[in-house]
């Protein structure tokens, strides 16, 4: 009896022990990433055996949709990878007092410290797992069999679904452009059409004249047929929906979606056809797409903060963060991992123009696009902008409609926050 | 004391029936003496209080709780999700709901999303139930004839009813998207181009209404076989004796006899297809549009999913579709007392 009782006693122990360093990740991977990052966590569970590191790999609707709510209600995971860094900033922990360097935090990452922390506030609470850059790709492949030019970096959006559509028809392709169902992916193209969300007083703006002229040109290539219906109309709500698997499939001529696509389609299209990044279309404006990106930051309501630092120093450390990048594919945020150059792991030559482009692309980002990631209605918008858009698509209400409804949508949630 | 009929053995008790009874008696010793006490001192309407407060219980932590809570929720304001971070706006999100020029046109009405998803409810509802009856009904019908294999249509029947919703919508999207397998073998059979299925409001009014009732037919067939098989034997003898048509048996015998358990299958099937959510979510996610967007879907997008959330919006709006689902509980309860009196009768 009393070797049953030391046996339930050591077995508690154990188990609170291990449950005191316990670090539990929520991630989401578009390509490849996950496994990067699981290797990368195992070897640090070796150097660190009191720290135990659990990763919930969950689809970015999980991300986007049941975080928040999680995080609300004072749960959730100790270190989540996320893309809505502003407007959940006050759920973030600021890790300042565990790290080992905080300093190293300012110099690498602190250029996007403000997007992930509240207005005003100096906290350190994660870091930039990659930076990413909207933007369109085109299915060179087809492009040459139906003996069109592919569109020049000058090219505006009207020459694009142009080019795609005379590619499409001749090539008996169903979809010529097709963008990702999210207000994230319009703001691009509507900033290149002269649109500015952020009003004088900071608040949400009135839709303007700039991105009703892109809704208007969007909602009338769905209706004619250039764009692709079936992404916008699929689902109800603020829902996202990526094109990605019909250009994989070679079903698509021209997707404006963004650089995290890359390492996706290198695995996923490989010699099936040739592709290309072109960087932005342009409009009257400008030829902008949106920054943002996926950061990995620490959860206020963890209970372990000094461990969760651990985890943090270890991957955002420049080491990490370079092989993580070279692995990935994906474009770091650390400083000095670009100051000391990139080998990325490919031979495909697909890829690496990719990267370039993108890279050339950030050169004609605007500054109302460079506003937006640190803006804490930016989500607001996007939400309002992709439930009224594709019920405008859909034919259900009128363009009229839709903006009057954007308006009084992201007008309601300013006041319920307020 | 026997219930046992007449001429039927005894099953004689086996040594492990003793064993097994054994952990049985030394409870029922342990609670026999206080149970005992409890008896005397709250007589006979105490003990069956007593033993109803286990039900009691768990219906308030997971059904009466939870309401009040809802409720309170739908007179608070703001984003945040404790009570305790939220203000009270009084019936202001009710107000909200109601604020329409015209009910029938919900672009009139402040919540548009709220009465685009109850319209939506209310074509689904009407539609989907009749159609489902009607397809139970036949089912049964056949179901309930001598046929090779009867076992085993009924098992196939029956089977999609334990899949999961969720598995349901993900199967029928594969066949129905458009790289799916309907418009491959539609394309292999007779060539006909691509059609994407569940971008069309029609088609995918369609599919949403299709496959619900795929999944669900098999349970109300079932409730409608055992009706079936409760009718006696005899009154078709006396029918086919007499040279009765076929039609007429049906309408004068079959139906009339099948009615209570025709009941339980419409209200039952309305309760069920006004809480529609799993797989029309999974199969359509709403759309086109919102043209398959229903009230549940509604309330999960304001009070979880959306970059829009309104938690209290959410918690108003469940309390009215709540208020429906009541309305319905109590007209089954009403017809099945009614069909309890005629029984008796």
């Amino acid at each position: 009896m009393r070797k049953v009782i030391l046996a339930a006693a050591a077995m508690g122990l154990l188990s609170s022990t291990a449950w005191a360093g316990d670090v539990r990740i929520m991630w989401y991977s578009d390509g490849v990433e996950g496994q990067v990052f699981h290797d990368l966590i195992d070897r640090f569970m070796k150097d660190n055996p009191d720290i135990r590191v659990t990763i919930d790999d969950v689809a970015y609707g999980t991300i986007k949709d049941q975080l928040p709510v999680q995080l609300a209600a004072g749960n959730g995971p100790d270190i989540a990878r996320v893309t809505a860094l502003k407007a959940l900033s006050q759920y973030w922990l600021d890790m300042t007092p565990y790290l080992k360097d905080a300093d190293f935090w300012v110099r690498n990452y602190g250029d996007q410290a403000d997007w992930m922390r509240p207005d005003g506030s100096q906290a350190i609470t994660g870091f930039m797992t990659q930076i990413t850059l909207t933007g369109g790709f085109a299915n060179q492949t087809l492009f040459e069999q139906a003996g069109v030019p592919l569109p020049d970096a000058k090219a505006t959006w009207s020459d694009w679904a142009a080019a795609a559509r005379k590619v499409a028809d001749n090539q008996k392709v169903p979809y010529a452009i097709a963008l990702d169902r999210s207000g994230h992916r319009l703001t691009g193209p509507a900033l290149s059409y002269g649109g500015n969300y952020i009003g004088a007083d900071g608040k949400p703006a009135p839709v303007d004249a700039g991105t009703k002229a892109f809704i208007t040109d969007f909602v009338a290539w769905n209706n004619d047929g250039t764009a692709s219906k079936d992404v916008y109309v699929s689902a109800a709500g603020t829902t996202y929906r990526a094109a990605a698997e019909d250009f994989i499939n070679g079903q698509l001529v021209y997707y404006y979606s963004g650089s995290w696509q890359v390492p996706n389609f290198a695995a996923k299209i490989g010699n099936a056809f040739d592709w290309v990044a072109t960087g932005n279309p342009c409009g009257p404006a400008a030829c902008t797409g949106m920054p943002g990106g996926a950061g990995l930051v620490a959860i206020k309501a963890t209970k372990n903060p000094e461990e969760v630092a651990k985890v943090m120093d270890y991957l955002a450390s420049t080491p990490v963060a370079k092989e993580f990048a070279e692995r990935t594919l994906f474009l770091p945020a650390n400083k000095e991992v670009i100051a000391g150059g990139l080998d990325f792991k490919t031979d495909d030559p697909q890829v690496k123009a990719a990267l370039d482009a993108f890279v050339a692309a950030t050169t004609t980002t605007s500054p109302e696009a460079l506003k937006l990631p640190g803006w804490k209605w930016s989500d607001t918008l996007y939400g309002a902008l992709v439930t009224r858009v594709s019920q405008a698509v859909a034919g259900e209400i009128s363009l009229e409609d839709a903006f009057a409804r954007i308006d009084s949508d992201v007008a309601a949630k300013v006041a319920e926050a307020q | 004391m026997s219930n046992r009929h007449e001429g039927q053995e005894a099953r004689p008790a086996r040594r492990s029936d003793g064993l097994l009874l054994i952990p049985v008696k030394a409870v029922m010793q342990v609670i026999d003496v206080p149970l005992r006490a409890w008896q005397r001192l709250a007589g006979l309407t105490g003990m069956a209080s007593f033993f109803l407060l286990p039900n009691m219980a768990v219906f308030a932590i997971f059904v009466l709780v939870p309401f009040v809570i809802n409720f309170v929720y739908s007179v608070t304001g703001g984003t945040e999700i404790f009570l305790d971070q939220r203000f009270y706006v009084g019936a202001a999100q009710y107000r909200d709901i109601f604020d329409c020029r015209s009910y029938l046109d919900p672009s009139t009405c402040v919540e548009d999303g709220f009465w685009v998803s109850t319209r939506n409810t209310a074509l689904f509802v009407v539609v989907q139930v009749a159609l489902m009856i009607l397809v139970a009904l036949v089912t049964a019908l056949v179901l309930n004839r001598e046929i090779a294999g009867r076992s085993f249509w009924r098992a196939v029947f029956f089977f999609p009813v334990l899949l999961s919703p969720v598995v349901v919508g993900l199967i029928w999207r594969w066949i129905l998207q458009r790289q799916g397998l309907l418009n491959l073998v539609l394309y292999e059979l007779f060539g006909f181009e691509p059609y994407s299925w569940l971008t069309d409001r029609n088609a995918a009014f369609a599919a949403a209404v299709g496959v619900t009732i795929w999944a669900r037919v098999g349970f109300f067939a079932l409730i409608l076989l055992a009706g079936l098989q409760a009718i006696p034997k005899e009154l078709y003898e006396a029918a086919e004796m007499d040279g009765t048509r076929r039609t007429r048996v049906f309408f004068r015998i079959t139906l009339p006899l099948l009615m209570p358990n025709l009941l339980v299958v419409l209200v039952l099937g309305l309760i069920r297809s006004v809480q529609v959510f799993d797989e029309a979510y999974v199969l359509t996610g709403g759309g086109p549009g919102t043209s398959t967007m229903y009230l549940t879907q509604y309330i999960y997008e304001k009070g979880f999913a959306s970059d829009l959330r309104d938690p209290g919006l959410a918690a108003a709006a469940s309390i009215l579709m709540g208020a429906v689902l009541v309305v319905l509980t109590l007209v089954q309860m009403a017809a099945s007392r009614r069909n309890e009196k005629k029984g008796e009768r």
